[in-house]
This record gives structure tokens, sequence and C-alpha cells, in this order.
């Protein structure tokens, strides 16, 4: 099967820093797939590439068979940036609505999804009366506007309760399961179990491409925090048979 | 393009415009404000409201409209949401003209309102039509849009957009015409004058006040006006990267 997103020598220089030099790497549909990293390893860059709104130096980039940001793409991916990017003076419904209608979807459609993240009971509230962890469910809610065959989804969880948290990514898998490719990234470690598959990332680099499990036997490590740690340490990349 | 996107681009700034009443009282209450103590100061000396009037009709649609569209664009372009309608089937000109739509609309009501209140209690001397006085405000109101949506690009904070007021809106203001009718500006700026969009509109304006026909002035000036508006787009539409560094 063709993956649903392939990266070839992917080359990105932001402000004179290279952030991501000759990076390859392959998102499956119908997986969960987890960018992890700290913060500033290039991880949104990466994302920003993928969905086609980052420059880039070199390197290409295919989506669903076609060049990343083409139009044809435009219409199939979902993004969440890290930030909310919804409009703070319109409500969750409004906001909905307008990105519906950019997007050409049903109005059924903006029930489903805001039904989706759990925002039914402040569909009616103006984003900025809104909590942070609300906010970014609402801008959640957007990218999952026509049901996009691939989601790029930049720190989602970031800030939510715990409930919420398991609830979003039981619904991740809900979707990785009718056959999205789901890219989530965090930088908090203790999420990384719960992907189909693991890119971990340092300083622009991909150090491991594994299953959660396979990551863990093959550094003899307890959690991915601490297998992070040993492959970084140990300065040597693991990359598994693909799962 | 897709008229369907550029209609739901413009209803929605409408709408948020609605939630922020303060905006849309200074938007349409300050010319009308501005126009009375005009009207005042000169209450003693007849005739002098009658030809500054005109004049300032064409320059408060376009300073409000300046002010705003290039403060709410910079607003979207910083808060990610421009970054996300260009992820998705959304034509760059459909952005703009969904702009310069929602816009226009307000820059209706502020010239009816303006228009109103000059011809009307304020009694300015008007020879040509009422419509024509509104239509040359609309056609100043989306130039004004046009080129806050184009300097928005080069300002990267609310502060710096609102300083490009001064810059670029100031010279206009001094070269139109209204404080020293521009035949009389030294050779130079006589020229720089003639290039720029300000002195058409406060022309045209003044073309409305003093002649009840349609002059062939007034098409020029009107063609320049609406020009620079297009041109303006366009340098906007440029300065829309789908993909940024």
């Amino acid at each position: 099967m063709n993956p649903a997103v392939r990266v070839d020598g992917l080359r990105v220089v932001r402000g004179g820093r290279v952030v991501l030099d000759g990076l390859d790497l392959q998102v499956r549909a119908g997986q969960v797939t987890g960018l992890l990293g700290p913060s500033g390893c290039g991880k949104s860059t990466l994302m920003r590439a993928i969905v086609g709104v980052q420059q880039l130096a070199a390197g290409r980039i295919d989506v669903l068979g076609a060049p990343a940001g083409s139009s044809a793409n435009r219409q199939r991916i979902g993004y969440v940036t890290q930030s909310p990017s919804v409009y703070g003076n319109l409500t969750v419904v409004e906001n909905l609505r307008f990105f519906g209608a950019v997007l050409g979807t049903p109005v059924a459609d903006t029930i489903r999804s805001i039904d989706q993240v759990a925002l039914g009971d402040c569909a009616d509230q103006v984003v900025d009366s809104l909590s942070g962890g609300q906010r970014s469910r609402a801008s959640l809610a957007v990218a999952l506007l026509g049901t996009p065959a691939v989601l790029v989804l930049d720190e989602p969880t970031v800030g939510l309760d715990p409930v919420l948290r398991r609830d979003l990514w039981a619904l991740f898998h809900t979707l990785a399961g009718q056959g999205a490719a789901v890219v989530v990234s965090s930088h908090v470690m203790d999420e990384a179990e719960r992907c189909d598959r693991l890119l971990l990332m340092r300083t622009g680099e991909i150090v491991a491409d594994d299953s959660p499990a396979h990551l863990l036997a093959a550094t003899g490590a307890k959690d991915v925090e601490e297998a992070f740690l040993r492959i970084v340490e140990g300065s040597r990349s693991v990359t598994g048979a693909p799962t | 393009m897709s008229p369907r996107i550029t209609v739901a681009v413009a209803t929605r700034i409408l709408r948020q415009l609605r939630r922020d009443p303060r905006t849309v009282a200074l938007m349409l209450f300050v010319p009308c404000l501005l126009l009375t103590l005009l009207w005042w100061m000169f209450s003693d000396r007849p005739g002098v409201f009658d030809s500054l009037g005109g004049p300032l009709l064409a320059l408060f649609p376009f300073t409000v409209m300046f002010l705003v569209t290039s403060v709410t664009t910079l607003s979207e372009r910083s808060s990610g949401t421009l970054e996300r309608l260009l992820a998705m089937p959304m034509g760059k000109l459909d952005f703009l003209l969904g702009y310069a739509l929602a816009f226009g609309v307000v820059a209706v009501v502020q010239a009816a309102l303006a228009v109103g209140l000059s011809v009307g209690p304020l009694g300015l001397d008007l020879a040509g039509s009422v419509a024509t006085l509104g239509l040359v405000a609309v056609a100043d109101a989306l130039l004004g849009t046009a080129l806050g949506l184009f300097v928005s690009a080069f300002a990267r904070t609310e502060f710096q957009a609102v300083q490009f007021l001064p810059a670029l809106v100031i010279p206009q203001l001094l070269l139109c015409g209204i404080f020293v009718p521009r035949d009389s500006l030294p050779g130079v700026l006589r020229g720089i004058s003639n290039g720029l969009p300000m002195s058409y509109a406060v022309d045209a304006m003044q073309v409305v006040t003093a002649t009840s026909e349609w002059t062939v002035d007034l098409t020029r000036d009107l063609l320049v006006v609406l020009g620079y508006a297009m041109g303006g787009l366009a340098l906007g539409a440029a300065t829309l990267r789908r993909r940024t560094a």
C-alpha cells in the first residue's frame, strides 16, 4: 500500500537556521503516528511542511499521491496549529459554520465535529470566553470538518484534563480505524504509548521510528522517556520493521 | 475563485463586527461628529463649510477603512486563521474580495450617515446629486480597504499597522489640495500629488459639490480611485503567501 504521506530529503531553513536537513519518512493510513520530541526539535516545522504551508529549501513531500500543498490536498487535510486558530469573537458554532462554508461541507458536519470534541455544551459561547483547553478543542473541531483523509494535529491535547485527553486519543484511533492517516505531535513522552507508531525527533532528526512496544523492547527501557534518553545518549538510532 | 467562499468571508467579518459595537460606533459616528465640528467652526463664515465639507467626506471613509482593515487583516495573519484558511480551498481573491465586500457594506452605511448629515442638518450646499456623492464616498472607502489590506503585510504588530496611517495617509492629506490648491504647489510636489489617489478622491468630491453635471473629470477621478483600489487588492493578493518561511 502506498504511504499516505511520503517525505523525501526534506530540508527546511527558518531564519537562517537549518531546522530539518535531509529528512525522510513515511506515514501510513489507518494508523495514529506520534511525532514526539522536545520543543524546538522541528515537529511543528515538519507538520507545516506536510500541510504545505512551509517553504522548503529542498526535498519533496507527497500527500495522498499529490504534492503537499497542492489544491487537491487542501480539501483532504485537516490541520491543527499549536495555538488555536479560530476567531475569538465568534461562537464555536459560528466558527465551524464559517470554515465549513469554505470547505463546502454540509451543516450536519458542523454538529458532528462539535460533538466529536465534546464541545456541545458551549457551542453557542464566544470562543474568547472559553478556557484554553476548550479553545484548542474548537480549533480541533475545525480540522475534523469534512472527515479529511489526513489529519495533522500539532499538540492537540496540551493542557487538557486526563479524561478528555483519553477521549480524544480514542477519537484519533477511531478516525484512524476509518482509514485516516493521523499524525499527532506531542512533547509529553507519556502520550507516546497511545500511538500505533512513534517517530522520536531530536534537533531536526528522527532518532527512532517504531511501534511503542518494539521501541521499549529494543532499548530495554521501561518507558518511552527512558528509551528516548538511551537512544540519544547511546547515539544510536532504532528503526524497526514497519508495523 | 468562488462566490460561496467570498460571501462566507464577508458574512463572517460582518458577524465579528456585530460583536464589537464600540468599533462599529466609532466607524459610523466619528465622521459625523467631525463634520459637525467643522460645520460649527465655520458657522460664522459662510461658504467655507461648503468648500471643505466635500473633501472631508472623501477623507473619512478612506482613513477609517484603511485603519480598520489593516488592523483586522493583521490580526488574521498573526492569529493563524489566515494560515488555516490558505491551507483550505480558499482562493486569495476570495479572501480579499470578502474583506472588500464586508467593509464596502460598512462604507455604504457610513457614507449614507455622513452624506445625509452634511446635506441635511448641516446644510452642505451640493450642486451634484446625493447619490453621486455617496458613490464617490464608497469608492474612497474601497480604496482605504485595499490599501489597508496591502500594508497589513508589512506590519508585524497592530502598533506598527497604526503607524502606517501617519506614514501613508497624512502626506496624501497634505498634498491633496485641501490645504494648498494643487496648482499652487511647488512643481515637484505637484507631480507627486498627481500620483496620489487621495488627490483624485478629493477632486471628485469637489466636482460633485460644485457642479450638477457628471463631468469628464469626475469619471477620470473615479477611475483613478478605483484603479488604485484594484491595484491595492492585486498587491494585497501578492502578499498572501500559502507557504511562509
